[in-house]
């Protein structure tokens, strides 16, 4: 009779546990956003992320799992304790930093404007490769204001509680705007031909025109970063867990300066996106 | 607990209502002429439509209303065929696709219901009705059909309380009704509680109404009986 | 087709071991579900209006939300009041709730909202006369609970309970925000990183049906066998 209600009772609630000295560190991920983080069929995740978070911790000298979580609840799930810290492919703004402190960036991305290579704003050409929107010379804003009239009356499909649902809310708030709960349902409708244009990271775009399924698809913008976009991706943790933060901003400084994150940016983005 | 929060999402999640409502009234219109429609098939002796009619309301009452709405949305959208044919006039909408999964989904329950409340009336009424004289379709209308609908509405009340929540699941489609609107404040000052609390309170006030002029409409056919 | 194989190249294996966790979790919701009705259904049934009121209040709001909204609440406020009950005994460290546990919570308590309504109806099906009868007879207390209410509240509960059972399968696919990697989630992730939505919207449908048309024959045989004699 005991041993049937230790079992029970370890199926519930696996044992409190005190980490006072991290030698356990859960980390939240969403596993829907490849190649930062994806799963695979043999229903693992993986991605440049897991890679990356698997060395830190590996580094560290402490025992990490990862934790799915869907990027709705994402944050609140860090504050309810339920993992000690995300590693998303979240980039660092002055929004997210009222509730959550962020590691260094480890990883920067711009942000892309997808759209069907049959539309005719496929047509579309911007006169400066990438543009920074902390900038404010001419050409910088030229660029911006022929971006924000291409999104015009569009319809305009990005992630929910993302940078990229900022940046249309605060340039080009005459887009009709679709928010989609993971990046996947964005490709798909995209695919389908329901939203016009989709703006991500021109990463996670990346991975899926490569695919049969947005072959009929073609980056058009620069690609986009400061200003909404923020200042690179990097770990997020509780407020108080200021030791843990320090613990990981070594370790991935270490890897940035040994080019370990290089060598994993290039096997999963193609390029080299670390910082 | 914030309680400021909670009241501003309120107001927010308010501007949402007219969307929600839409979307309520349109799918339970709909769906009770489906239902008709489902009902009818059942009810005849040709055994296509008759299995026809049996296999839908099985599917549909078998799986999560969930999935029925992806499936409308995303998995249908996955064919090129379907993408350049007129369906695609309706499927292209986020809205329709809702309207439609709903519409689907309660037509399945309605059938159900409307065919227990004909089952309940006594045979015997329906001969008599034509021994007085009346024909078929008129003892249809006087006699069988005020009955069945009697004893339907309560079953049916309970169903229009069940879709009000159900249409918050439109909201896994970018429609921005009051949860998705509610999704949308979370994703800004990550305090689901105060906000969903916010929505939870909208929904059980709609759900309350429901179920106070539905108690006025049973008393009402009950006193004449 | 291939999409859906087993082993580590094909998405078969995780979806039947979806279904699976889909059972599970349904099983323990509604054991928990089951549970926590009978305080509520003993309180409607008191004299008392405060207890009447309060389980009054747990079956409306319960039942008036949406349950995907029931569901966010009790996850993210669920975890919150333990953090807090603990901190109360001097317990700063980390709890950890694991996805399963708080999932069947969640689906649990709606089906307890439902499963009240439904006992309580079936307590006060049971004729009057048989407690008169069986108190003549000197069946008294713990006899007459066990001997004669319990088994006859659930004979006669018995269709209500074989329909919120359905209800609990179905709910179940509204928990993936609790990153239980039951049928709905899997098939999430398996059309996102495939692009088949369709081939794994479909295979999840059939697990459904195949799970409400097993339970459902389940259920048949029990009625049958319970209503022997009454009818």
């Amino acid at each position: 009779m005991n041993k049937i209600f230790v079992i029970i009772a370890s199926l519930f609630f696996v044992p409190l546990s005190l980490f006072a000295k991290w030698e356990e560190v859960r980390i939240g991920t969403e596993g829907a956003y490849p190649p930062w983080n994806g799963t695979n069929a043999a229903g693992e995740l993986e991605g440049a992320e897991i890679d990356m978070a698997t060395e830190i911790c590996y580094r560290m000298g402490v025992k990490c799992t990862f934790v799915a979580q869907d990027w709705d609840g994402i944050i609140p799930a860090l504050l309810n304790k339920k993992y000690d810290v995300i590693i998303a492919g979240m980039s660092i703004t002055e929004e997210r930093m009222e509730k959550v402190d962020f590691s260094i960036g480890y990883m920067t991305d711009g942000a892309c404007l997808v759209v069907s290579k049959d539309s005719a704003l496929a047509s579309y050409q911007s006169e400066l490769e990438s543009v920074n929107l902390n900038n404010s010379d001419a050409a910088t804003q030229k660029v911006v204001g022929s971006v924000v009239a291409l999104l015009k009356g569009k319809k305009v499909g990005v992630q929910g509680g993302t940078i990229h649902q900022n940046f249309i809310e605060q340039y080009a708030s005459s887009a009709l705007l679709s928010t989609y709960s993971t990046q996947d349902d964005l490709n798909l409708d995209l695919g389908a031909g329901r939203v016009e244009i989709g703006l991500a990271d021109c990463g996670a775009f990346d991975d899926y025109m490569s695919k049969k399924e947005g072959s009929n698809l073609t980056s058009v913008s620069p690609s986009m970063g400061g200003g909404p976009f923020g200042d690179g991706v990097g770990g997020a943790f509780r407020k108080e867990d200021d030791d843990l933060r320090e613990m990981f901003n070594d370790a991935i400084k270490a890897s940035l300066a040994d080019g370990t994150i290089s060598t994993i940016a290039k096997k999963w983005f193609g390029r080299d996106i670390s910082m | 607990m914030n309680f400021n929060l909670i009241y501003e999402s309120f107001l927010d999640i308010l501007k949402g209502l007219g969307a929600s409502l839409e979307i309520i009234i349109l799918s339970l219109f709909l769906g009770l002429l489906l239902s008709l429609g489902i009902v009818m098939m059942r009810l005849t002796k040709n055994i296509v439509l008759n299995s026809f009619s049996r296999s839908f309301v099985f599917v549909i009452r078998g799986t999560p209303l969930l999935v029925q709405i992806y499936f409308i949305y995303y998995g249908l959208a996955q064919f090129t065929a379907i993408r350049e044919s007129f369906i695609w006039i309706v499927l292209k909408e986020p809205f329709w696709c809702g309207v439609l999964a709903l519409t689907i989904n309660t037509s399945a329950y309605t059938s159900e219901i409307i065919r227990s409340g004909l089952n309940s009336i006594i045979k015997g009424q329906a001969e008599s009705a034509v021994a007085f004289g009346m024909n078929k379709f008129q003892a249809f209308k006087r006699i069988l059909l005020p009955q069945a609908i009697r004893q339907s509405i309560p079953a049916y009340s309970n169903e229009i309380i069940l879709m009000i929540k159900a249409s918050s699941l439109v909201s896994v489609i970018t429609i921005m009704e009051m949860t998705g609107i509610a999704r949308k404040i979370i994703s800004k000052t990550f305090a689901p509680i105060e906000v969903f609390i916010a929505a939870g309170i909208i929904y059980l006030a709609l759900n309350y109404l429901v179920t106070v002029i539905f108690k006025k409409i049973e008393k009402k056919y009950t006193i004449s009986y | 087709m291939e999409l859906l194989s087993l082993g580590d190249t094909g998405w078969g294996d995780e979806m039947l071991r979806a279904c699976m966790m889909t059972l599970a979790v349904s099983l323990c919701a509604m054991v928990f579900g089951l549970i926590l009705a009978i305080p509520f259904v003993l309180m409607k049934l008191s004299n008392s209006w405060i207890l009447k009121f309060i389980a009054n209040f747990f079956t409306t709001v319960v039942r008036g939300i949406p349950e995907l909204l029931i569901i966010y609440l009790f996850f993210f406020g669920s975890s919150a009041a333990i953090m807090f009950v603990a901190s109360i005994f001097g317990h700063n460290g980390y709890i950890e709730i694991n996805a399963f546990f708080i999932g069947a919570f969640c689906v649990g308590i709606i089906c307890a909202a439902y499963s009240t309504e439904v006992l309580r109806g079936a307590v006060k099906a049971i004729p009057k006369g048989q407690i008169e009868a069986s108190y003549s007879y000197g069946i008294k207390g713990r006899r007459m609970l066990f001997g004669i209410m319990i088994p006859q509240t659930l004979r006669i509960a018995l269709p209500g309970i074989g329909n919120i059972w359905q209800l609990v399968l179905k709910d179940t696919a509204l928990i993936s925000v609790t990153g239980l990697v039951e049928i709905m989630r899997q098939t999430h992730i398996a059309s996102g990183s495939t692009r088949e939505p369709f081939l794994f919207l479909v295979t999840a449908g059939i697990l459904y049906l195949l799970l409400t048309t097993f339970s459902n024959k389940f259920f048949m045989i029990a009625e049958n066998k319970y209503s022997k004699g009454f009818i």
